[in-house]
């Protein structure tokens, strides 16, 4: 549905997207997930041909960004990361609007209630759009970039600065869209994308640093998970006890902890989890456990080790 | 070009500046017909249309001053920048709007010029001919102004700049007379606004004022189109 070969761009000397090349296939949900300033919007605004970039192509359906802009965005809808919503508008104005600008050939009143229906403003529809809340504001932009019925649905941060209501609502959509449209959205927010997507990019300073299915990305961040122990025990003896656990890929002493514990780093092999094994252990060699604390299985510590992998390769 | 023109047509006429140049427009119209006809017994309208010529270049950015920068500072742009449209119609679209607006209020001032009709003798080429330049004006105006509102996310910027490049355009043509330097003066009476417009209101049909103003119109449409060009390359 949409194809990026080699995109680069730059803001003078700054490098705000490095050679990045991905393809998304019909039917998919694939989330682009960076931290802030990681390119993201820079590459959503290349890729519905609102910026062009230095060097690069841009497919949409077989278009060329380029060379057949009109084609191309025909074949997508997209909402900005700011709702691109006229204040003195109704609801209805609005999409008849853009309904007339994007020149649809569907029915357009069936067409305008059945996007209505779905993304849940028909209660707005005659209400001026400086007066709906953020979250029916957002849901009128996601209206105006189903007009159409395009076969790629672009949404750049579609959640933020929503209630966690309102993102658990907008989540479901997405999820209800993906079975009519491709769509591509864009976070810097993990669980988002274990929600909606099966599949992740994932961009750090310009770099397309990971492309994979979720479930593989949800392994890397169990895999990076460590724990640590605050045990009671000599750390000569503690240590190699810990380390003939099965299962058991690193354990670590990093410090004291309450005068006679110390802090013990584990870290369990991939798929492997040895918190029971770990107890019995310590309880069958007379080490109090005074606590555990998971850590590392977060986007910041995939990210660094993604990083760190990239680096290692190049 | 349609949806744009249709929407922004209706913008005006749902806020506050649509009616404030609307009355402005209205108010001056009337104390300039009254001043230079009804007050001094005087059919000749001449003075009427430099004056209003006048007004424009201080009305008119009023009514352009918003098209672009507001739609930049909110960020509406985006909804056509990723519409299967071209930037050409876009630009076609507000202007188009923003000139029925002009010409809707010069046909409602004009009505007044029926009392005239009543009372002394009007040439009425000499009336359309200067109503048609007037509107000529406009559209030159109108194309300057989306060209500076397409320059800066604000509004205040945009219409100051617009005055700003129009009284410009005015002054040249009114100063000329005083620059002693011949090329100069030959190529800035060329550039006038002011001359090519005395012409229509002293009754004389002139192509050449015709495709002058369309071509100012026509070069500051384009540069707005290449400003939008240039920022999706930059």
């Amino acid at each position: 549905m949409i194809e990026v070969k080699h995109l680069t761009k730059h803001y003078g000397t700054f490098c705000a997207l490095d050679d990045i090349s991905f393809s998304v296939g019909k039917g998919e949900v694939v989330g682009l997930l960076g931290p802030n300033g990681a390119g993201k919007s820079t590459a959503m605004n290349i890729l519905t041909g609102c910026l062009s970039a230095t060097c690069g192509e841009v497919f949409v359906g077989g278009a060329d960004m380029r060379e057949e802009p009109l084609k191309a965005k025909r074949m997508l809808g997209y909402l900005p990361e700011q709702p691109p919503l006229y204040p003195d508008m109704t609801v209805g104005e609005y999409l008849r609007f853009v309904y007339e600008l994007k020149g649809c050939d569907l029915p357009r009143d069936a067409h305008l209630a059945e996007i209505c229906e779905l993304v849940r403003i028909g209660d707005v529809f005659c209400r001026l759009i400086s007066q709906l809340s953020k979250g029916y504001r957002q849901r009128v932009g996601i209206a105006q970039a189903l007009i159409g019925d395009p076969g790629l649905v672009i949404l750049d941060e579609p959640t933020v600065g929503l209630d966690p209501k309102q993102i658990i609502e907008v989540r479901a959509l997405i999820r209800t869209l993906s079975r009519r449209h491709t769509v591509l959205l864009s976070t810097h927010i993990l669980a988002e994308v274990q929600a909606v997507c099966n599949r992740v990019l994932i961009i750090n300073r310009g770099k397309l640093i990971a492309d994979e299915q979720t479930d593989t990305l949800t392994r890397m961040i169990e895999d990076g998970i460590c724990y640590r122990y605050g045990i009671i025990g000599p750390q000569k003896d503690v240590l190699p006890l810990l380390r003939r656990v099965p299962g058991v890929k690193e354990a670590a002493f990093t410090g004291e902890y309450d005068g006679e514990a110390g802090i013990f780093r584990l870290t369990f092999a991939p798929g492997a989890d040895c918190r029971k094994a770990v107890y019995y252990a310590c309880a069958k060699a007379g080490y109090p456990i005074l606590s555990a604390v998971s850590g590392g299985g977060d986007l910041e510590s995939v990210f660094i080790r993604l990083v760190d992998n990239s680096d290692g390769h190049a | 070009m349609k949806a744009i023109y249709k929407r922004e047509l209706k913008a005006y006429l749902t806020s506050p500046i649509g009616y404030a140049f609307m009355g402005i427009f209205f108010l001056l119209s009337g104390a300039v017909f009254a001043y230079t006809t009804l007050f001094s017994l005087s059919a000749d309208l001449t003075a009427y249309f430099t004056y209003m010529l006048l007004f424009l270049a201080v009305l008119l950015p009023l009514l352009t001053m918003k098209a672009f920068s507001e739609e930049r500072r909110q960020k509406t742009e985006q909804i056509w920048l990723t519409a299967p449209v071209r930037l050409t119609g876009v630009v076609l679209g507000k202007f188009f709007a923003a000139l029925t607006l002009f010409a809707a209020c010069l046909a409602v001032c004009s009505l007044a010029f029926l009392i005239l009709f009543r009372y002394g003798e009007v040439k009425v080429a000499v009336l359309l001919g200067d109503l048609f330049a007037l509107l000529l004006v406009g559209m030159a105006f109108i194309a300057v102004g989306l060209f500076v509102s397409a320059l800066t996310e604000n509004q205040l910027a945009a219409a100051v700049g617009t005055v700003g490049i129009l009284l410009l355009f005015l002054a040249v043509s009114l100063l000329n007379d005083y620059i002693p330097v011949y090329w100069l003066r030959f190529i800035l009476s060329g550039l006038s606004v002011f001359s090519r417009f005395r012409n229509f209101t002293q009754g004389v049909f002139d192509p050449a004022a015709l495709v002058y103003y369309l071509s100012i119109a026509g070069v500051f449409l384009f540069l707005t189109v290449r400003v939008y060009d240039r920022r999706l390359r930059t």
